[in-house]
């Protein structure tokens, strides 16, 4: 690429530049030991009065306290509270194929967490339905070392 | 909370909305500042305070917001805000900023242009960072989880939602600012394929880019320049939990609390404006706000047939100002929401003088 410059002609010189947030942080004794648990190929939920919340939160939605960290094993399997079915999945999405995302109500637990479902097909999708994680071979504390949820008693 | 100070809207505009508008945000924004301007008859160096709603992630620019205050003239300088939200948050922060007496005015806008951008792959990055952003969890994904829900409950059927399409698009016919407009045959829309099932294209709100801006004034100033201004007689916004599984998604909730605090029930409401971004979302808003049959629901179309992200809520309480001071009504409603699945809802009651 050329320009003129003062009826100059000058080379434009290309640089890389790569944005980054050079730092890490903690993601704190909640969040945190849900992604060391699911590493480990464990899902925790959280103690809010009476119920399990999964994911866990540092607060109680309806009181707005702080929780103590007593943390509850829940699932791994659970049961579809309500879906969608994603036809054309973007490159941000966790399959690349048609595929539904669903609230999942994890075994023990008292809310339903957002995961996504491989069903193959629609056809296979109902409310109710049973569900059982696909762990990653390499898991790195990530919501995604569940690579995704599929029907239980047989992949798609 | 009921209005401490009187405070009336008394003049608004709104960009015509576009799919894809080849003007720049600041310029588009320039006009709708005007005309609002104009139409309040406030002269622009005696606004007391600017308040604006926009999104810098839709402009992919940090402080993109800054540029915006180009259209509304910051110079001498003047004393301004912005929230990264929509224009109707923006009139709420004005509304407080009025009670404090020391001024008179306030100009709010807001706008978006959300068509350079793919939403989404945008939208994901305001959800939870760790358990919904690496997702890439969508706003048409998660919005379909609610119908899906509302389906489950019985509370509402795919030819309902059909049919509240067909009505906005008809209605928006009138409304010179609307996208998408026309006569629709709801068993055509029925035939149409899943975009997200159980969510059809007439379903979802259109891509748009728009902008809104609004006029507000205390007690003797609002009646000294406005034959009739539309007061404001309640506001009140309310948020849940973001986490879309830790809440009833068939109700909304922060919706009843905030039309209660505003005082939606105290006297009839002739005409509502709600931002409803899907079908599914209009009978959820209706009941947690307890609008009858007998309420005109998005006369304008509402975001159906328009959804300019960040002004969709504030040209609703325009559109519902404009029920008032031009089309004569006593009692009408404006509803702006944010987040995932009616997550944050603001009602805003408005009234004209018998």
């Amino acid at each position: 690429m050329q320009c003129v410059l003062l009826g100059a002609v000058t080379e434009l010189r290309a640089t890389t530049h790569t944005i980054e947030f050079p730092y890490t942080r903690t993601l704190g004794p909640v969040i945190g030991s849900f992604f060391t648990g699911l590493r480990d190929r464990r899902i925790l939920g959280i103690r809010a009065g009476d119920r399990v919340l999964v994911p866990p939160l540092e607060y109680d939605p309806e009181t707005g306290d702080a929780l103590k960290p007593d943390f509850v094993e829940v699932g791994p399997a659970g049961t579809v509270t309500s879906w969608s079915w994603v036809t054309k999945p973007t490159r941000k999405h966790p399959l690349d194929r048609p595929f539904g995302f669903a609230l999942i109500r994890l075994d023990g637990a008292d809310t339903a967490m957002v995961h996504a479902v491989d069903a193959g097909s629609i056809d296979r999708m109902q409310t109710g339905m049973r569900v059982t994680p696909r762990w990653r071979d390499e898991r790195k504390g990530r919501i995604d070392d569940i690579e995704c949820f599929v029907p239980e008693g047989g992949a798609a | 909370m009921a209005a401490l100070k009187d405070v009336a809207i008394i003049g608004y505009a709104q960009a015509r909305n576009e799919r894809q508008a080849q003007a720049t945000e600041v310029q588009f924004l320039f006009p709708v500042i005007n005309e609002a301007l104009e139409m309040s008859k406030i002269p622009r160096r005696e606004i007391g305070f600017t308040c604006a709603g926009s999104c810098d992630y839709l402009s992919g620019q940090t402080f993109a917001f800054v540029m915006n205050l180009e259209a509304v003239g910051a110079w001498p300088p003047i004393s301004e805000s912005h929230v990264e939200m929509d224009g109707a948050w923006a009139l709420y922060e004005a509304w407080v900023r009025l009670q404090h007496e020391d001024i008179d005015t306030a100009l709010v806008f807001g706008s978006g242009k959300s068509s350079p951008g793919n939403p989404a792959e945008i939208y994901p990055l305001q959800m939870d960072p760790y358990t919904l952003t690496p997702l890439g969890f969508d706003p048409v994904s998660s919005a379909a989880i609610q119908a899906r829900a509302l389906l489950d409950a019985g509370k509402v059927t795919e030819r309902q939602m059909a049919e509240i399409a067909a009505r906005s698009r008809r209605d928006a016919m009138k409304n010179p600012y609307a996208q998408v407009t026309g006569e629709f045959d709801v068993d055509e829309l029925l035939a149409q394929p899943y975009v997200t099932a159980p969510l059809r294209k007439h379903d979802l709100p259109p891509i748009s880019d728009g902008a809104c801006a609004v006029v507000l004034a205390t007690g003797d100033k609002a009646r000294e320049v406005c034959e009739r201004p539309a007061w404001i007689r309640g506001i009140d916004h309310r948020i849940e939990a973001h986490q879309p599984g830790m809440r009833d998604l068939t109700t909304s909730r922060s919706t009843r609390l905030a039309g209660e605090a505003a005082g939606v029930g105290s006297a009839p409401i002739e005409v509502a404006e709600l931002s409803a971004t899907f079908t599914h979302q209009e009978p959820i808003l209706r009941e947690a706000l307890g609008l009858g049959d007998q309420v005109a629901i998005n006369p304008s179309g509402g975001a159906l047939s328009a959804n300019p992200v960040m002004a969709v809520g504030l040209a609703r309480i325009a559109e519902a100002a404009k029920q008032i001071v031009e089309g004569g009504r006593r009692r009408t409603l404006g509803h702006a929401t944010s987040g995932m699945c009616l997550q944050q809802n603001l009602v805003c009651v408005l009234e004209g003088e018998q």
